[in-house]
């Protein structure tokens, strides 16, 4: 069995309270880092650990801790950003149903790292259920002495509270974040100034995934140095890895990065294989945003290596013949799927969802979803294939924040890799009615 | 958009505000604006919608002007901006879901309730729509249900009418 980190106790009966968590060596980070540590200990701690942010971008954590800007007098925040809507990613809602002391715990650590009094966790809306568990949680952690005034005795304040979203993809990035918990319309900032200069209520700010505050509290348990050697060379630790399609056991699993795909994707302790006996087609290995791959390009590299799960070997190739690890949202395609359905229904989520503020992402993707859609009916134009691969490249690059090339991506690399099927559509209309 | 209706006044309940003057209190001095969702996710679990009024009644409330609020229940898609079925089943209709049948479950809510997407059935119970990703896809295909957001996975033709004959049930 491979070695967890953040689910180990996940099947124990009851561990959603705080009882059980605790009987089961819960908050013992909180207790190390504030009655041994220095919050700079913390931060070092976190750095030697090496771990990369787990919301999608794989930002080194302790160096993003490091930056924020430590003014006197001045307040500083740190936000759990448990938006989690990334098309295919459905860890972080898993580990807040199942296990949510483990996040309320890594956020007195981190906050107290930090110097933040007042910390939040910004949960997507449509999540009032994980809502109520984490305001239950937070209330049992306060009750038992682990938030409030001088948590300990240590002398150490903190507040924490549950914000709710209002159900719009893009208060995932990170300053929408910080406007939609400013009570405003989720439009991100232009970076820089990064949050951690200037966040929210112009304060210094730090938004860290859910994942990436959890791993907070083995890395203080156990220390940097013995996480950093889990993993594989810079992808250190392990990794929650959402996985949905057409597999015979979808779901949230942890893996130590560096895991070969294939292992992943048919071994019985993952996923066990491609439903209904069929072949494997193709897979997103990363969330909606990240480029797809053909089956031969996602089982191995161009140069004929074993493709590993993580940030380096996913990304081997570049985007070529490679792909990103992202939010580890892992999504199969079995042999009777249509990718132009799917990359027009990808293009439909992100006009949809698309802030309107920049135009090439609010008009690129209404067209791009509009050209797929003629496609997709049998009325397309074989020239409308390189029109949506021009669209995609006069968005890529040209917007504020993410979304933009994150609309780009699948398109352009759906049409790389599969260019013959979308062609076939234009060949065969009558076929694509039925 | 903002419906046209007739101007009806309301009045929070004591218990409504006091909800709201907690929800006040996790933010600093001066940031009371930063309680608007929570705050409209009240109003909305307690009328079914966000009316006119009831949006600068939380103006009001939050001493804020009035088009904040707008610019905000306009922006995010949880605001209902008009009144809908007692019930609203909340479908995901993204591509990891559609991989496994979310096409097919819209469909059967379609015929079964026998109104299109976003209508309201006539005797007011039930509406439905199609929502982005629930962040459930390997429980595929799910549908949510407000205003407690019970969520319901791994949906079947009859899984959904089961589900329909128990709501029904409940009216
Ligand atoms: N989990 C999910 O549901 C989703 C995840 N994503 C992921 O989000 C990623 C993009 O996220 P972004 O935040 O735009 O990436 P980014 O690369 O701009 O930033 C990553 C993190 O590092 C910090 N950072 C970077 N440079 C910094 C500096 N010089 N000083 C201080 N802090 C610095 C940022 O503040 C941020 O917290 C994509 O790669 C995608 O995979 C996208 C959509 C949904
Ligand atoms: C459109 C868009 C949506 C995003 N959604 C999420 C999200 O739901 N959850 C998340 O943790 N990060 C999301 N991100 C990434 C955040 O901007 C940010 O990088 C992350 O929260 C930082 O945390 P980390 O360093 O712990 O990964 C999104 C980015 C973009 C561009
Ligand atoms: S890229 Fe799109 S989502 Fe991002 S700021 Fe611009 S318009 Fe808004
Ligand atoms: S695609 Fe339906 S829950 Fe994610």
């Amino acid at each position: 069995m491979a070695r967890k980190l953040l689910l180990e106790n996940i099947n124990v009966p009851g561990i959603h309270t705080f009882d059980v968590y605790r009987q089961n060596g819960g908050y013992r980070a909180v207790e190390k880092a504030l009655k041994t540590m220095t919050p700079d200990a913390v931060v070092e701690e976190v750095k030697t650990s090496g771990l990369r942010g787990r919301g999608g971008a794989g930002f080194p954590t302790g160096m993003k801790w490091s930056f924020l800007a430590k003014p006197e007098g001045r307040e500083r925040y740190l936000v759990c950003n448990a938006d989690e809507s990334e098309p295919g990613t459905f860890k972080d809602r898993y580990l807040m149903t199942h296990i949510p002391h483990l996040l309320i715990e890594g956020m007195i650590v981190a906050s107290f790292a930090l110097g933040a009094k007042t910390s939040y966790i910004y949960v997507r809306g449509e999540m009032m259920p994980q809502i109520r568990i984490l305001e239950r949680a937070i209330a049992e952690a306060k009750n038992a002495g682990f938030l409030g005034k001088n948590i300990l005795g240590s002398g150490y304040d903190l507040e924490l509270y549950v914000q709710p979203g209002g159900g719009a993809y893009i208060c995932g990035e990170e300053t929408a974040l910080i406007e939609s918990l400013e009570g405003k319309r989720g439009n991100p900032r232009i970076k820089p100034p990064f949050p951690a200069i200037s966040g929210v209520w112009a304060c210094p700010t730090v938004v860290n995934n859910v994942e990436t505050i959890a791993a907070v509290v083995p890395i203080i348990n156990d220390g940097g140095e013995e996480y950093s050697k889990i993993g594989n060379g810079r992808s250190t630790g392990t990794k929650l890895i959402s996985a949905s399609g057409n597999l015979n056991k979808p779901g949230v699993y942890e893996i130590e990065l560096g895991l070969p795909v294939e292992e992943f994707i048919y071994s019985e302790e993952y996923c066990g294989g491609i439903a209904n006996g069929k072949r494997l087609k193709a897979v997103v290995a990363g969330g909606s945003s990240v480029p797809i791959l053909p089956a031969n390009l996602i089982l191995k590299t161009i140069n004929g290596q074993p493709r590993l799960m993580s940030y380096e070997s996913l990304s081997d190739g570049g985007f070529q013949t490679g792909s990103m690890l992202g939010s580890g949202g892992f999504i199969a395609f079995d042999e009777d799927q249509c990718i132009v359905r799917n990359t027009w229904n990808f293009s439909r989520f992100y006009h949809h969802e698309s802030c309107g503020q920049c135009s090439p992402c609010r008009e690129g993707t209404g067209w791009m979803e509009k050209v797929l859609h003629s496609l997709e009916n049998g009325h397309g134009k074989m020239s409308d294939i390189d029109l949506l691969v021009d669209v995609s490249k006069k968005i890529e690059g040209n917007t504020i924040c993410p979304l933009g090339d994150a609309a780009a991506w699948p398109v352009a690399s759906a049409i790389r890799h599969f260019r013959d099927e979308f062609e076939w559509h234009v060949t065969n209309p009558k076929e694509v009615m039925e | 958009m903002l419906s046209v209706t007739e101007h009806k006044e309301i009045e929070f309940s004591a218990d409504l505000i006091s909800k709201f003057e907690e929800i006040v209190t996790r933010y600093p001095e001066g940031k009371q604006k930063s309680a608007l969702l929570p705050v409209l996710h009240l109003v909305q679990a307690e009328y079914g919608w966000v009316s006119p009024e009831a949006m600068e009644k939380v103006a009001d409330f939050l001493q804020i002007q009035a088009i904040e609020v707008y610019e905000v229940a306009t922006f995010y898609t949880m605001f209902f901006l008009r009144p809908q079925g007692k019930f609203v089943l909340e479908v995901c209709r993204t591509g990891p879901c559609c991989l496994v049948g979310a096409e097919k479950i819209m469909t059967h809510i379609e015929k079964t309730l026998g109104v299109k997407e976003g209508e309201v059935t006539a005797d007011g119970n039930f509406s439905w729509r199609g929502v982005e990703c629930l962040a459930a896809c390997g429980m595929a295909p799910v549908l949510q249900i407000g205003p407690e957001y019970t969520f319901y996975e791994n949906l079947t033709e009859e899984s959904v009418d089961k589900l329909i004959e128990n709501l029904k049930n409940k009216i």
